[in-house]
């Protein structure tokens, strides 16, 4: 037996028989085996045509709602006014503000100025705490425009994932430069050692006679700011 | 812990050939369960709306892509290729779960895997585990497993959740409970849910909203309080040690990141070689699954993330079966199916008779042939002539599954089976994998049934001239419909149906 004797060691199981037997005969069976080579002739990463920044925002909108996200389009310098239009409208109070999320995006970097009551995740937040909050704002790392999909990398203004899924209410902002125009493209900009959630409208399910109903376990609503410079 | 030193003899190895018996990959014989579905209209109707629904979805958002084609034949290949190095793979997989704190596991069948996930629980001292949908684990029968000693499994896709309190089994992959209508969904609701946890709202309706938020209320403690989930897996990736879940309520995203131990059961086919050939499969999936452009969530995740996400994360890799389905080179293009359910959407039989018909958790062309593949014909010999061969379903098949020229063989398989059914059935099974070896042969013997449609009785046939007398003697054989499958699906196609 070695001597580490590892008390809070997760289960490792004695099934290194079933490993190597499941190798072998994976080995076995495949032997002799040589598929056609893979041609990536489909579109990829950076293909051309690449649609113009102008279309690239225009058809992420047009995606966004039909997925039933409400979206606005803004200036960088006027994105505070946007968050607090969707906040406000939803009547969010409790908010949570995830560590990196641009002071500026706000309406105001104190309560009073804000109105809000920011819950910051320093502590962490408790799930109870997180189930009980009004809404989430966060960035984002990168948003597909051809899927309308937007993806959380759990980076700056973004925080753990737990923060965007038990508040009913997300606020995401987008800036242009985050967009790009097809899934190939959205590959190249992520670390797949993040946690990644890729989200493409609110939470929805079709199982009850196929109808789609917006909303069952992850946030009901979707608010998207799409932010451009200048 | 002290089996570790024990060799992999070859007599071990060829112990566990196939998929045990304790899941759910075994039926009734297809006719007799078809004629349970045919005579239940509702049932009929759903799956037929459903389809129809799906089906013209998926047209429209697989059309918007203008490489398809090209995304199909490289979603084929790179599958092949992963299968080609399998062993290297999942290697270079465990190696870089283990590097970021995942523990992997390896099953050689179904009880061994249920085992691991019993054993996983018993150390987080679980008495309840919450569940996002999941195949592999269905195909395991690990709710079941996991009762027997002590431990209630809940699922927590809407669906799922239906066909659990309401004690039935699943009829569609992606709709497991399509067979059900709302108001059923609300006495299910109504009557079920208080004797498990959270009541259903007082006055609920069934208004598919209503049911939805009494789904959310009746779940939402639960995922709060469990100290562990269990999920399957769409995708892994041996590269970067990446494992990924599709779904769209964020039941999985609760699953995933919520509790603090997860176990995900892998089948070991499900692995793709990089980073990069997802790019291909977050294409080709959701459109060919929901007809969506993208699912609404989707989670990858790698090993463990201090502070975000579950403490411990296990991954089952799960053989029952998979390895000898890929020693047959006629039967190992079926371990690229990525679960789309497109196939069953288009199938003419499938669309009359619904899932359960089948027997088995896959249900439809794939399950025709992917159930008795991994059981054994002897164990399901009727599934491979649940088909007309009509090959709408290889056509849809985002990794191009030639699903109709693998049920010939395996017809053949099954009539060349001492072991499959009675010697009635065998010749049976004979006489039809000839008519149907060649479509022309198959439509002439449709046409000359239809014939016979005049002395059914009641949409069924009582008796048969023989060889399908040996068949019909014991149970109703579902009449041919006036037009035929085949026929029915060629007027679809040149009335610019589905592509
Ligand atoms: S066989 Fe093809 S179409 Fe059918 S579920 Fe599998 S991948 Fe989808």
């Amino acid at each position: 037996m070695p001597d580490r004797q590892l008390v809070d060691t997760p289960f490792v199981p004695a099934t290194r028989t079933s490993r190597q037997a499941i190798l072998d005969r994976v080995r076995a069976a495949t032997a002799g085996f040589e598929p056609a080579p893979v041609r990536r002739d489909y579109r990829q990463a950076g293909a051309h045509p690449q649609p113009d920044p102008e279309t690239l925002l225009e058809v992420l909108i047009d995606r966004l709602v039909d997925y039933k996200a409400e979206v606005t389009q803004c200036a960088i310098t006027d994105v505070h006014t946007a968050v607090t239009a969707f906040l406000s409208a939803e009547e969010a109070v409790r908010v949570v503000v995830p560590d990196g999320f641009p002071d500026e995006w706000l309406a105001g970097s104190t309560d009073s100025e804000s109105g809000l009551v920011r819950l910051d995740d320093t502590g962490p937040l408790t799930v109870d705490e997180l189930d009980a909050a009004d809404g989430v704002v966060t960035t984002c790392a990168v948003a597909v425009a051809e899927t309308g999909t937007i993806v959380l990398d759990a980076g700056a203004g973004q925080g753990r994932r737990a923060l965007t899924l038990l508040p009913d209410l997300h606020v995401v902002v987008v800036t242009a430069d985050q967009v790009v125009a097809r899934v190939p493209d959205a590959l190249g900009r992520l670390d797949p050692r993040r946690p990644l959630t890729w989200i493409s409208g609110p939470s929805a399910t079709s199982d009850i006679e196929l109808n789609r109903v917006e909303g069952v376990h992850g946030p009901r609503r979707l608010r998207v700011v799409v932010a451009e410079s200048g | 812990m002290s089996t570790t030193d024990q060799p992999a003899g070859k007599a071990e190895i060829t112990q566990w050939p196939r998929a045990t018996n304790t899941g759910h990959l075994h039926g009734d014989y297809f006719p007799r369960a078809a004629r349970v579905a045919l005579a239940d209209p509702q049932l009929r109707r759903n799956i037929g709306n459903a389809t129809t629904i799906i089906r013209e979805k998926r047209g429209s958002v697989v059309a918007e892509l203008d490489d398809w084609a090209e995304l199909r034949a490289a979603g084929a290949a790179i599958k092949d290729a992963t299968m080609a190095d399998l062993g290297d793979h999942l290697e270079r997989l465990e190696t870089e779960v283990a590097a970021r704190g995942g523990v992997v596991h390896w099953a050689a069948d179904a009880d061994e895997a249920n085992r691991i996930v019993i054993e996983i629980a018993r150390r987080a001292e679980a008495r309840d585990v919450v569940k996002v949908k999941s195949m592999a684990t269905q195909e395991i029968g690990l709710n079941e497993a996991l009762a027997e000693a002590g431990i209630s499994a809940w699922e927590t896709d809407l669906a799922e959740l239906i066909v659990q309190l309401g004690d039935d089994m699943p009829s569609h992959i992606l709709v497991p409970a399509i067979h059900r209508n709302r108001s059923e969904i609300r006495d299910i609701f109504r009557r079920e849910m208080g004797n498990v946890g959270v009541p259903a709202p007082d006055g609920l309706t069934d208004d598919p909203p209503a049911l939805a938020e009494a789904a959310r209320i009746h779940l939402r403690n639960r995922f709060l309080t469990t100290d562990m989930a269990i999920s399957g897996a769409n995708f892994g990736v041996a590269e970067t040690g990446t494992v990924m879940v599709v779904e769209s309520e964020g039941n999985g995203r609760m699953c995933l990141t919520l509790p603090r131990v997860l176990v995900t059961v892998m089948g070991i086919e499900k692995l793709i070689p990089t980073w990069r050939d997802l790019e291909v499969y977050l294409q080709l999936l959701p459109r060919s699954s929901t007809g969506e452009r993208m699912n609404p969530y989707t989670t990858m995740w790698t090993g463990v993330t201090q502070g975000d996400g579950p403490e411990e994360f296990h991954l089952v890799l799960l053989d029952n079966g998979r390895s000898t389905i890929l020693a047959d080179p006629e039967g190992r293009p079926a371990l690229r199916c990525i679960r789309c359910s497109a196939c069953l959407n288009v199938c003419p039989v499938y669309e009359r008779t619904g899932g359960h018909a089948y027997g088995s958790i896959y249900p439809g062309p794939i399950g025709a042939v992917l159930s008795p593949q991994l059981t054994g014909v002897a164990d399901n010999p009727s599934l491979p002539f649940a088909s007309t061969l009509c090959g709408a379903c290889y056509e849809v098949c985002p990794v191009a599954i030639d699903i109709p020229t693998m049920l010939v063989s395996l017809r053949a398989k099954v009539a060349a089976d001492p072991d499959s059914g009675d010697a009635r059935e065998r010749a049976v099974f004979r006489s039809a994998a000839w008519a149907m070896s060649r479509p022309q042969r198959w439509t002439r013997l449709l046409r000359l049934m239809r014939l016979g449609r005049f002395l059914a009785r009641r949409g069924s046939f009582r008796n048969l001239p023989p060889p399908f007398n040996g068949w019909t003697a014991t149970r109703d054989l579902p009449a041919p419909p006036d037009q035929s499958f085949r026929d029915w699906w060629t007027a679809q196609r040149d009335g610019g149906g589905d592509a």
